[in-house]
């Protein structure tokens, strides 16, 4: 066991943990984060996908020991109930999620890639999301969403 | 799970408030006579508190043993509710699938919920309606029939500002109402005698309302199955063998000791698990364990030969019949022209993205259970046989998985969380690992279909006899699952069948037999493919096969296939759907194939038209096909869907597009892969689903009839999917593929039989 230090959602969380945890359960059990998911840990569905100074990460394969000191955002971190991210404004307006529980993945790859790229095409947006599964067939809502969320201010 | 303002045990707590009391039908008292478990009192289908309650805010709490699996009846139970009580739909909350709070309107499974739960909690609030105009009759000093309600307030016609709210008249107290139910599960009637409103004043049902889940779980704030956390609790893994009825020779407990925070490694009867402080620690376990598992008593077939062969040859445990007129037999043997084919459907998964998960804390006297199944009841159930338990003492909390597709009517896990709990005296988690989800979960079983027609001499035809012998679905209702099987529960049943409709009896023709043979599988051993329901169990491949000998007739007889098909359908709604997506694709009346095309890439359109309890769906697929590589995409799929009454047209089109986007990737990429050693095919690089950019456009036309009562609309619209696209295919190319998936290799193996 080791004491880590985390930045995450602007806080510095310091956690008792076995350095060579997956990042995802410290968020889910010791940070008490819901946002991220545990799909398949074998990074290939982005159910566990959080922000890693600035770019997409699956936490469920990144130890705990490289997140440390690293700036971490997750989807709790992005806004709230009150104060909705675009995209998760987005997301309510286009009806875009049915069990929802790939929504997380899906917000924070297609916020990364609005950071970057602030009007992106249909063919960016899809190929952005390309290694983020979704078995409910919401792929046309989370494409819509993501375009809409790119009009709308921050 | 939402964090839910009023709990219903807190209203029968008691606290000297007062109660308003009267009933329809019979003495309150009698019909409040409840029985008493260690979670409180059962909740009795005769009193309006076991449906609804009233808080001082004015909200209005549903309580419902139907769950929200993704597909959004909560929301369509919801609107219901609000729109026969004249509430505000935002006022709505709803409590699922708690066993303690609520009554068994039997699982949610079969696209049924809107249409069985919504009448029962429609009632209901007729009921509440009608007790609460009773309430407010004496302090505004009019008569009942002077009274209206709008967004919850009562007031005198002609007189609004003589009014009293909801919440004024019962917040925070009970009913104490009694209403009449007969029948139980989803034949329930509940409270027939009241009027509900006449369809056509409706404002509420048939607009898209939002769902109510959706803000907290963009937001991350929502409490899946997955993020159920109790006090004291411990994190468990299951190690399973190859198949359940291999043994453990023996269990290293020193492979293990070392790993920081493990509790204790669990054996009972063949199931072996480990329980640990954190989840990491458990999950290092489960792969550290070193078991010696016995010689499988049971080897899986070598190949997709072998397994469709089982299925050809297997006597059938008995056979279903789902049409049956005239003599197709004698009809065949006097047709001018016959046909004959043979489809082959192969193993699929559900593949939640979130693999299955539950806590259990079992104690001396009770048991809890948080999980995501589909029946609550059902769960409970397995549970007191597992335990020996009365299932009065056993609480099942519903808390919602990830999608569900049928994959959690067979809920596993909560059983595997029990045993571990009860080794070691402490609630415990337990979340399925990827490969426990792709390996272990039960499959949609491979399904063969054998399709005859005969044709007169007029084109007619006379003669049309199908035939799906499909494995039985062996994780059914009635028999142990996996942990149940593992500590030494034996099945007494076989299996049940694997849906039913799909096989052209949708058609008119004049001899014609449609059947199900029930092929047993594997039994009584459970393997990696176990069975059961796949969303719209079975229709997919039976509708595949056939649609697409719809499509290989019409081809032969030089017909249009939406031409083709309107001359055998009777029913007025299956044929104004085949039109309306007809119409919608902008289809090209012609015979298939097209026109043969030069270059390197073919295009091509089908149709298919199925029915599936009381709704029907025509979808027309458009694909392109490489000729080169084989791959196949689909480009669009144009839906045509009648469900009777829509409640929330936004809802039934979401339905429609996951059922079109499911239906792609089944037939066009998945496929369980295995040999006689096991299932091969364990995590989503080897058993792929499709992603963003194959995902086709898709339009949809919505046949609204509020006339009639609402139909499912969670799986019809999966079952035209493959057959559209086979047809599709072969209009593209003449060439016709009859075993699914229609992979590259496959596609490309099928072009180059054919002589250019």
């Amino acid at each position: 066991m080791a004491r880590i230090s985390l930045n995450v959602n602007g806080k510095t969380r310091v956690v008792n943990t076995d350095p060579g945890s997956m990042l995802l359960y410290v968020l889910r059990d010791d940070l008490g984060l819901k946002g991220a998911k545990f799909g398949c840990g074998l990074a290939q569905c982005g159910a566990c996908t959080v922000i890693m100074d600035g770019k997409t990460i699956r936490s469920c394969s990144t130890p705990v020991s490289v997140a440390q000191n690293r700036n971490i955002i997750t989807l709790e971190g992005i806004g709230s109930v009150a104060r909705p991210h675009p995209l998760q404004k987005a997301f309510i307006e286009e009806q875009a999620g049915q069990c929802g529980y790939c929504l997380n993945g899906m917000i924070m790859a297609a916020k990364v890639l609005l950071d970057k790229t602030p009007n992106p095409t249909e063919t960016e947006i899809k190929k952005a999301l390309v290694a983020n599964l979704c078995r409910c067939g919401s792929h046309p809502r989370i494409v819509r969403a993501v375009k809409r969320a790119a009009t709308m201010k921050a | 799970m939402r964090d839910r303002s009023l709990s219903r045990r807190q209203f029968l707590k008691g606290t000297g408030a007062l109660i308003v009391s009267f009933s329809f039908s019979r003495p309150a008292s009698k019909a409040l006579a409840q029985s008493k478990t260690p979670f409180g009192i059962e909740p009795d289908p005769k009193s309006l508190n076991s449906w609804l309650a009233i808080a001082r805010d004015g909200s209005v709490t549903v309580f419902t043993s139907k769950v929200e699996l993704g597909t959004g009846i909560e929301t369509a139970l919801a609107q219901i509710v609000a729109e026969e009580l004249d509430v505000p739909f935002k006022r709505i909350k709803m409590d699922l699938g708690d066993t303690a709070k609520t009554v068994d309107q039997s699982s949610t499974t079969g696209s049924r919920t809107v249409e069985s739960a919504g009448p029962q909690l429609r009632q209901a609030a007729a009921a509440a309606r009608q007790a609460l105009m009773n309430l407010a009759s004496k302090p505004l000093g009019a008569p009942v029939e002077r009274l209206t309600v709008e967004d919850g307030v009562v007031s005198v016609i002609g007189n609004p500002s003589k009014s009293i709210s909801y919440a004024k008249l019962i917040g925070g107290k009970r009913f104490n109402v009694a209403i009449s139910a007969s029948g139980s599960g989803r034949q329930m009637k509940l409270a027939p005698e009241v009027r509900a409103k006449d369809p056509k004043q409706y404002k509420i049902v048939g607009a898209s309302m939002p769902r109510m889940d959706l803000p907290p779980k963009v937001m991350g704030r929502f409490s899946y199955t997955q993020d159920v956390k109790v006090p004291g609790m411990l994190h468990g893994r299951v190690v399973r063998p190859p198949v359940v009825t291999s043994k453990p020779l023996s269990v290293d407990e020193d492979s293990v000791k070392q790993i920081p925070g493990i509790v204790k490694v669990v054996q009972e009867g063949s199931l072996v698990g480990v329980v640990a402080k954190t989840e990491w620690a458990a999950i290092q376990a489960a792969k550290a364990l070193k078991v010696t598992w016995s010689e499988p008593a049971t080897k899986l077939p070598a190949n997709p030969d072998e397994l469709y062969a089982l299925l050809k040859n297997t006597k059938s445990l008995r056979d279903q019949v789902i049409a049956e007129k005239g003599n197709p037999a004698a009809a065949l043997s006097q047709a001018g022209k016959t046909f004959e084919a043979i489809y082959h459907w192969p193993f699929q998964l559900h593949g939640m993205i979130g693999p299955s998960c539950a806590v259990a804390d079992v104690r001396k006297d009770r048991v809890t259970i948080w999980t995501g199944t589909q029946g609550p009841f059902r769960t409970r159930k397995a549970i007191a046989e597992l335990l020996g338990f009365p299932e009065e003492n056993i609480r099942v909390i519903y808390a919602e998985g990830s999608g569900c597709y049928g994959r959690l009517s067979p809920d596993d896990v909560p059983e595997d969380a029990v045993v571990l709990s009860r080794a070691v005296g402490r609630p415990v988690r337990v979340q399925w690992m990827r490969e426990d989800e792709h390996g272990w979960e039960p499959k949609g079983p491979a399904q063969l279909m054998l399709a005859r027609a005969g044709v007169d001499a007029q084109g007619k035809v006379v003669a049309w006899d199908f035939t799906d012998r499909s494995f039985v679905r062996t994780a059914a209702e009635g028999i142990p699952l996996l942990a149940s099987r593992q500590v030494g529960l034996k099945p007494k049943r076989e299996g049940t069948a694997n849906g039913t409709q799909g096989g052209g009896e949708v058609y008119a023709f004049e001899n014609q037999k449609v059947g199900n043979a029930l092929i047993p599988w594997m039994h009584p051993d459970e393997t990696p493919l176990r069975t059961c329901n796949l969303r719209a169990p079975g229709q997919p491949a039976r509708s595949f096969a056939s649609e697409s000998f719809m499509d290989e007739i019409a081809s032969e007889l030089k017909v249009d296939p939406v031409q083709f098909r309107l001359r055998y359908l009777t029913n007025k709604r299956a044929t104004e759907t085949l039109l309306a997506a007809a119409k919608k694709a902008q289809w090209q009346e012609r015979p298939s194939p097209a026109p043969a095309s030069s270059g390197s890439t073919a295009k091509g359109r089908g149709i298919a038209l199925t029915h599936r309890t009381g709704t029907f769906v025509a979808i027309v697929a458009e694909v392109e096909v490489d000729k080169l590589s084989g791959n196949v995409r689909v480009n669009r799929i144009t839906v045509a869907h009648d469900c009777g009454l829509i409640v929330n047209p936004n809802g039934v089109q979401a339905q429609i597009e996951g059922n079109a986007i499911q239906g792609v990737s089944r037939v066009l990429m998945e496929e369980v892969q295995f040999d006689s050693s096991g299932m091969k095919n364990v995590d989503w690089k080897s058993y792929p689903i499709l992603t963003f950019p194959d995902v086709p456009d898709i339009e949809i036309v919505l046949l609204n009839r509020p006339e009639m009562r609402a139909q499912g609309a969670g799986e019809a619209s999966l079952g035209p999917v493959p057959g559209a696209v086979a047809n599709a295919i072969f209009d593209a190319t003449g060439v016709r593929l009859r075993e699914a998936p229609f992979t590259p290799s496959r596609v490309l193996a099928a072009l180059k039989a054919v002589p250019a």
